[in-house]
């Protein structure tokens, strides 16, 4: 299981951010992650792996509006 | 003598009367300001200069500021928006008129409502404001009525301003922009030195007029339109008898802001025009799809208006969605509403033909759409054909109409349709189904001809809501939960129930159901940043106060946060944006020499918030009652709207209101969320009043005014008045 911004979700072996961001279907452009407190670069999000029971943050930022 | 419909600009030219003249001295533009306004009186043709003095800079700072201060000295306690005494305002700022920083010729403009009858603000691009302060005016102020149709011209290369009777020209801003841009140029390359403002028919026929501020576009060779578009300040306009507002300057350079410290200002610019440079393909796409590029995230995210904000997301949304604009945009070409906006997302579609009404298989450029009409307009509606959307986007722009009170107004009635509330008898034979593109192009041609149903809807769901119940005898409080209105103000393009915050977003405003205080769906819904009633009672004092510092210097919103810098998620506050909110207090400090710290910002928003909250109870309004909305904005108010999102739902009676959802009827439910999400409102206002230092009904407090420095005698002995 992950959790991200409080929701769970299941966890699969191999999960990298890309993978956890579409999983809740947050396909926003200017999303800020952190996992367990730590910054993730975006052009890091397609490699970076994600760990079982993570606590990931998607901050998205506000645009538009 | 009149020339009749078919005449030549020059035989326009020559039927035109000259009212009243007034030569003033050309003055150069220090530190921001020209340190005096234009008054403008229509009904005795007297023109004046005014003086602005040093409290006015220091408190009202410019723009909305300037707007709210000689309005709140024009008006009394009684006047509504169809007296002489009521006013249109129309201020650039001090900042306003920089070409080194993306988004810096915004004109603000302030008047009297026809929607709510409290204060309407309006933030637009196009070339009028700093052409008008380079003419030498910080702000134009019209007050009176003219008999007949008049256009005031201002030409701040000679210095001489004249009101001029007007008999044949357009009224529809698409042809009247072209014709004045022709007349008053010396040249075709003159032409770019001269700014028209405008409303069109339906702007005259119904309350939710807007005004469209041209600028011309070198590479299309055309008059290109920016709306002002929220309150109405259209229907003003023509019931002054206003045919348009003409400026002409022509000589912009760099420095025609007279900076205190131009490297400042050209420093901070360079910042922001390199990361749209960098970042805007994979960011917002802001230069290719402009605020287009929204429809599918909202889609996405369960926010984006279908069926009268009955639900937030729709199978059909693909079609709507920031490419598909893209692909329709006319791309390769610098789309910026003021020189030097890099951000450049004034897109347009070239060489449409309209396939009903005035202009039927015309070609024509259409200025959008942006998101407000692909929601408010297209999916709010039922309708997702692009074609129709921009349609109808072309007409509402050229016949004056705000193109989110007109969708959000239509989507009440098809709403009303669709439920039986009205039928084709009141609909004088309409098919308002959701979807029906053809029936809502035939009411917006309705709405400008003053007739029929088009009459009705451009009254705005406020006055519908009484008008169905009076004339239909439609259920009153089911009118009352699905009209998408705020203090007379029709909802703009998103789906706030899921976010409490952005209820207050929408309700705890100023002039009414506008999204440009505080967008927070984000923040609260999806980020869970927000989670407390303080917390989002912080949101709802931060974001709204920062937002209106853009007003009252002439800025556009949209290169704040539609970009962000390579380093903003590594600050603490990103959702702020911090490099950013640096760049506006060197660009500010940068124009007037007057050092600022981000914490100023905020201080010089609030007391123009504040003074605006207290204009509104002036004039009736601006207490708690006044800040209530439509229970649809909280939550769901029919069954298939519940069934839609029905685990959501009963995850919430479950676990936030106590009450077990099993073996309930789906009316039982509803009823159950209803209650408890409107306490939850109560609660939110209460926690939003403390912190913005107001008392429980809302009304700013005394210590907060003296805090502000807005503690007016006027003011004190208002605020003493509401505390009987
Ligand atoms: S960002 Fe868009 S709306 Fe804002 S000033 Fe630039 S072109 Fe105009």
């Amino acid at each position: 299981m992950i959790t991200v911004n409080g929701e769970t979700y299941p966890w699969q072996e191999g999960m990298t951010v890309s993978d956890a961001l579409k999983a809740c279907n947050y396909k926003f452009p200017l999303i800020i992650v952190r996992i367990d407190g730590r910054l993730i670069p975006r052009d890091q999000y397609a490699v970076q792996p994600v760990e079982d029971n993570a606590d990931i943050k998607a901050f998205h930022l506000i645009s538009g509006g | 003598m009149s020339c009749g419909t078919k005449c030549t600009v020059q035989e326009m030219r020559k039927a035109h009367k000259v009212l009243a003249e007034y030569d003033y001295e050309l003055g150069k533009v220090e530190r921001g300001y020209n340190n005096r306004t234009l008054y403008v009186n229509l009904s005795d043709n007297r023109i004046e200069s005014k003086a602005v003095s040093q409290e006015m800079k220091d408190i009202f700072i410019g723009g909305r500021g300037f707007g709210l201060k000689l309005l709140w000295d024009a008006v009394k306690e009684t006047t509504k928006w169809n007296d002489p005494e009521n006013e249109i305002i129309i201020s650039p700022g001090p900042i306003g008129g920089i070409t080194q920083y993306p988004g810096a010729g915004k004109s603000l403009v302030v008047s009297i409502s026809p929607l709510t009858g409290a204060i309407a603000d309006s933030n637009v691009g196009g070339y009028f404001g700093p052409l008008l302060k380079f003419s030498g005016w910080d702000a134009l102020e019209i007050q009176g009525k003219a008999q007949a149709d008049v256009i005031v011209y201002i030409d701040g290369n000679s210095g001489k301003v004249t009101i001029e009777d007007a008999p044949d020209e357009e009224v529809n801003s698409h042809i009247l922009a072209e014709q004045l841009t022709e007349m008053y140029a010396d040249s075709e390359s003159d032409k770019r030195n001269v700014s028209v403002v405008s409303s069109g028919m339906a702007g005259q026929h119904s309350l939710m007029g807007m005004l469209n501020f041209s600028f011309y576009d070198v590479r299309r060779k055309l008059a290109r339109l920016k709306q002002a578009g929220r309150g109405g300040i259209g229907t003003v306009f023509r019931d002054k008898h206003i045919k348009a507002l003409v400026v002409k300057f022509s000589n912009v350079k760099g420095d025609s802001n007279g900076p205190a410290d131009i490297e400042r200002i050209a420093k901070a610019g360079l910042k922001v025009h390199k990361e749209l440079h960098d970042y805007d393909d994979v960011q917002c796409r802001m230069r290719k799809q402009g605020t287009a590029h929204l429809p599918g995230i909202a889609h996405d995210y369960d926010f984006l208006p279908v069926h009268n904000f009955r639900y937030g997301s729709h199978p059909e949304a693909r079609k709507v969605t920031g490419i598909v604009w893209e692909q329709l945009f006319t791309q390769g070409i610098p789309d910026g509403c003021w020189y030097g906006c890099t951000m450049g997302c004034a897109k347009a579609v070239d060489n449409f033909m309209p396939l009903t009404g005035p202009y039927k298989g015309e070609r024509v450029t259409v200025d959008g759409p942006e998101y407000e009409t692909i929601s408010c307009c297209g999916t709010n509606l039922g309708i997702f054909d692009p074609h129709a959307i921009v349609e109808i986007n072309f007409y509402v722009d050229t016949y004056g109409i705000d193109s989110i009170s007109f969708g959000t107004a239509t989507a009440f009635a098809m709403e009303c349709f669709e439920l039986g509330l009205i039928d084709k008898n009141a609909t004088g034979g309409l098919d308002f189904r959701f979807g029906s593109a053809l029936s809502v192009l035939e009411a917006l041609h309705q709405m400008a001809r003053g007739e029929g149903f088009g009459r009705i809807i451009g009254q705005g769901v406020r006055r519908m809501k009484k008008h169905f119940a009076e004339a239909y005898g439609a259920d009153a409080q089911l009118l009352a939960d699905i009209g998408m209105e705020c203090k007379g103000l029709e909802y703009s393009g998103y789906v706030s129930k899921g976010s409490l915050a952005q209820q207050g977003g929408y309700g705890l405003t100023l002039k009414g159901a506008q999204h440009d205080e505080a967008w927070l769906i984000f923040m609260d819904a999806v980020n869970r940043q927000i989670p407390t009633f303080e917390d989002k009672a912080e949101a709802l004092y931060y974001f709204p106060m920062f937002r209106t510092w853009f007003g009252l210097n002439g800025l556009c919103k949209l290169p704040w946060n539609d970009v962000e810098p390579a380093d903003n998620a590594e600050t603490d506050e990103p959702a702020k944006v911090p490099g950013h909110v640096q760049n506006y207090v060197d660009i500010f400090s940068g124009v007037t020499g007057r050092e600022i710290s981000k914490e100023d910002i905020i201080r010089m928003s609030e007391a123009m918030y504040d003074f605006q909250r207290l204009f509104n109870l002036r004039l009736g309004y601006g207490t708690r009652v006044h800040d209530d909305i439509p229970y649809r904005s909280q939550g769901p108010v029919l069954d298939v709207e519940y069934l839609s999102r029905a685990d959501k739902y009963d995850k919430e009676l479950k676990e936030a209101v106590g009450f077990d959802p099993e073996g309930k009827t789906v009316a039982e439910k509803i009823h159950a969320l209803k209650s408890y999400r409107k306490d939850q409102y109560e609660k939110l206002k209460d926690a939003v009043y403390k912190r913005r230092g107001w008392t429980p009904d809302g009304i700013p407090k005394l210590e907060t005014v003296k805090r502000l420095r807005i503690d007016f005698p006027d003011v004190v002995a208002l605020i003493n008045k509401h505390a009987k």
